[in-house]
């Protein structure tokens, strides 16, 4: 090849690559400019909404879901999912509470219960998926969706736990400052997801697995390992999430955490992770649970039904995700180096 | 001459940022083979896609029996006698044979809405009879072997009445023997009066099958000429712009101590009792036709399968492989041929892939250090002049030589010194190629062992120093570099005597 052309096909790659990084922030900041402009119409249409109590009051009531998202992203970007937060959450925190108010056990004692128990019953998510081979996660989910919700119901024979002290109560309506416990968990949670994810190897080999398992096998990623380690994490998310419901109701009922799952997939769907795998980010997930999180509170302050904001929910879930497919598309238009 | 089936004058495409077609002239008649060459990125590509109405062309004209033609989409195409059969074929693996070839068009009975099973099965037979093959219509697909699929797709664009037919890349993925069947099958549908686009690296089989070859660079046509006036060497000249001085930059290392040595390795009905060693700075060539077992014994090698019987021995000690991990950990290396479905991550970026497999190497602590990882990702980019040299770039866009590059800079990364190479220029153009050659020699060079897996002979002769030919799961021959040649290496690869 010829200087001339040499240097001519190097300058048409490099606007390419000059494209691909114009795109690459877009991916990024998408989520981020959609909460915003929500935020700005919300702010308008009501006054009440911008005032810090109520910014506090989101925050709090976006933690739950913020935390259990993480643990999902993980799932999804292994190209997996968890269908059974929600019953790990009831399961875990109904444990918790028999220990602490019925065998008045230490509350911190009742809280490792808690979260041992829902590492465990992740744990079991993981083993099923890779040792007794179901072929997809949605299976070993759903069936430890079915057990751990009728376990729930069993330990507790239906009916829910209250009187928890004031230790486990902190943690759902404490505060420090205007500033509630359970965001500054869920930040402190997230700058550990955002570490283990980009700067652990078990973290990029997360990635990996999700955007290609065979290629990640073949470089020595150990894959089943990978995928107990997630759905553990998962699990924990699940009981960690758990603790902070109790804490704001101080109650723990075996019925609790009903469509969490759902809820915490679409956080990380509407933040943009990928539900083929392998691409996803912590930001644009708790994005994700802002923005639902959000959205019900802007409608609830402008008295807009409940049954309404669910509809409401679903149409950002579709709009959020076609906007990624129009991106998508757009992308593979200028894809040249063919 | 009769009017050419199609015919393009100053046909451009433009892409924001780039010509990817520039000005091309190009004509093929009914009856025809025209082959298509050119490197990768060349456009010839781009150029397929025009034609069968998956990007529309911005300047010049596309005239079909001459008449000017618009092609809008696919079915346009269709209906125009334009198809085209890629290198993925587009088949349904878990539905027979006469589905497949009836798919999206399925026969009806009169009548009543029911597909028409028998009737397609039929037909279809009667089509894959005229092509001389003879498959079972009711067989499930994904029971036929590489080249039967391909002659179903073929079968498929017959039952359409196809007047062009657009083959990109066919052969990739073919044994020898299926490929000249489908040359033949070709040369017969030129009988039918079908016209043909036949893309290849492969220049022989451009040479045996075309009738005339227009090279494509850059976007540009070079040049057509008919087959008479071509020579393999000015092909590949017109291709890449230059001459290439040699295509196989073979050096001469120093052959050292034994690296890997393999004994008795066997699985049942893969392959059996396949032995053999390599050393420090030596490239041995594993020769053979496509399923002879090659790929399934460097599987084993790498404790990817599990194999029944056989030991491992690296620099002479006796070592249990059960997983990649184990293998790497103890120096050994496995560049796949399948570089998209078992190399890459294909969405995410170049920086990502070359240090997937070294993770560890690159580490602060607990933690991993992305100054660290940059570094050594920007210079595996210049070390391997890969381009665009950008560390973010997703590496679903780049071509495919620059893909391999990228899988070969994760493989350096972690600092192996057995390195098992699987077709490791399949499908990649002449340049490239010669940068993987390059790879190769620094590797034997710095005393590191080769093992080249390749089912191109020129190849294996070019640069191998000991070759080991396999055949149906067997060793079949053994060729000190002096002694070969692509007689008794084709010989022994056909099963001996």
């Amino acid at each position: 090849m010829s200087e001339v052309n040499m240097n001519s096909e190097k300058s048409n790659r490099f606007a390419v690559a000059k494209k691909n990084r114009l795109k690459t922030m877009a991916e990024k900041f998408g989520p981020l400019l959609g909460l915003i402009l929500l935020c700005l119409v919300l702010s308008i249409l009501s006054p009440d909404f911008i005032k810090v109590r109520n910014i506090m009051n989101i925050a709090n009531q976006s933690s739950i879901n913020c935390l259990i998202s993480m643990g999902m992203l993980l799932t999804i970007l292994t190209a997996g999912i968890d269908l059974s937060v929600g019953s790990i959450l009831a399961l875990s925190t109904c444990i918790m509470g028999i220990s602490i108010v019925n065998w008045h056990l230490n509350p911190f004692l009742g809280i490792l219960i808690c979260l041992v128990t829902g590492a465990f019953c992740g744990l079991m998510n993981g083993v099923l998926l890779t040792k007794l081979r179901l072929p997809h996660p949605f299976i070993s989910t759903l069936a430890m969706k079915n057990v751990a919700r009728g376990l729930a119901l069993i330990i507790t024979m239906a009916s829910p736990i209250s009187g928890f002290p004031k230790t486990i109560q902190y943690f759902g309506s404490g505060t420090i400052g205007p500033i509630p416990i359970s965001f500054i968990l869920v930040i402190f949670v997230c700058i550990g997801f955002y570490i283990f994810l980009n700067r652990t190897a078990q973290g990029r080999h997360i990635y990996a697995l999700g955007g290609n398992k065979e290629a990640a096998q073949l470089s020595g990623v150990n894959v089943d390992r990978t995928l107990v380690v997630v759905y553990t994490i998962c699990g924990l998310m699940a009981a960690l999430a758990g603790i902070v419901m109790v804490g704001r109701v101080n109650s723990a009922s075996p019925l609790g955490g009903l469509d969490f799952d759902l809820d915490a997939i679409a956080a990380c769907i509407i933040g943009g992770t990928s539900f083929m795998g392998g691409v996803g980010t912590v930001g644009g997930t708790l994005i994700g649970a802002m923005i639902m999180a959000v959205l019900r509170n802007g409608l609830n302050l402008l008295g807009v039904s409940p049954d309404i904001q669910i509809v409401a929910i679903g149409l950002v879930i579709i709009g959020a995700v076609y906007v990624d497919v129009v991106r998508n598309q757009a992308a593979k238009k200028v894809k040249v180096v063919a | 001459m009769a009017l050419p089936f199609i015919e393009l004058k100053g046909v451009s495409k433009i892409f924001p940022g780039v010509i990817a077609i520039d000005n091309i002239d190009l004509d093929v008649y009914p009856g025809e083979i025209l082959g298509l060459v050119g490197e990768n990125g060349a456009g010839k590509s781009t150029l397929i896609k025009l034609l069968t109405g998956a990007h529309r062309h911005d300047l010049g004209q596309v005239l079909v029996e001459g008449k000017e033609v618009y092609i809008h989409g696919p079915k346009e195409a269709m209906s125009l006698g334009i198809t085209a059969i890629y290198q993925e074929l587009n088949i349904v693996k878990y539905l027979s044979v006469a589905e497949n070839v009836y798919l999206g068009r399925e026969l009806k009975n009169k009548g009543i809405p029911l597909i028409n099973i028998k009737e397609m099965r039929e037909k279809s037979a009667e089509i894959l009879s005229e092509l001389g093959q003879k498959i079972d219509p009711k067989l499930t697909i994904s029971k036929l072997g590489m080249g039967q699929q391909q002659m179903v797709e073929i079968a498929k664009a017959l039952s359409v009445k196809t007047k062009l037919l657009i083959m990109d890349e066919p052969t990739s993925s073919l044994s020898s023997k299926e490929v000249k069947e489908l040359l033949r099958t070709i040369k017969e549908l030129k009988q039918k009066g079908i016209a043909v686009i036949f893309i290849s690296h492969r220049l022989d089989e451009i040479m045996e099958v075309c009738d005339r070859v227009t090279v494509m660079r850059d976007g540009k046509k070079v040049k057509t000429l008919t087959i008479q006036e071509v020579t393999r060497e000015g092909l590949i000249r017109l291709m890449v712009g230059r001459d290439l001085a040699n295509q196989f930059p073979k050096v001469a290392s120093k052959i050292g101590e034994e690296a890997l040595r393999i004994e008795n390795y066997t699985i049942d009905n893969v392959f059996d009792n396949v032995s053999f060693k390599v050393h420090r700075g030596e490239i041995l060539g594993l020769s053979g036709l496509v399923g002879a077992g090659r790929t399934e014994v460097a599987r084993a090698i790498f404790g990817i399968d599990m194999k029944n019987k056989g030991t491992t021995y690296i620099y002479g000690k006796k070592v249990n492989i059960k997983s990649p991990k184990d293998a790497m950990s103890l120096g050994l290396a496995f560049l796949t041929e399948d570089r998209k479905g078992q190399g890459l991550v294909l969405d995410n970026t170049m920086a990502f892939n070359m240090n997937l497999a070294s993770l560890n190497k690159c580490k602060t602590g607990m933690l991993l250090d992305p100054k660290k990882l940059r570094e050594k990702t920007i210079e595996n980019i210049k070390r391997l002049n890969i381009n665009p040299p950008s560390d973010t770039f997703v590496v679903r866009k780049l071509s495919g030589g620059n893909q391999q590059k990228v899988v070969i800079a994760k493989w350096l990364n972690t600092h192996a010194n057995i390195f098992i190479f699987d077709e490791p220029t399949r499908g990649i153009d002449v340049g490239a190629k010669v940068e993987v050659y390059n790879v190769m020699n620094e590797l034997v060079m710095n005393g590191a062992a080769v093992i080249m897996i390749s089912s191109e002979l020129p190849e294996i002769l070019g640069m191998s120093d000991h070759i080991i030919v396999m055949h149906e799961g067997k060793v079949t021959g053994e060729f000190k570099m002096n002694d070969a040649n692509q007689e008794n290496i084709m010989k022994a690869a056909a099963g001996g005597l």
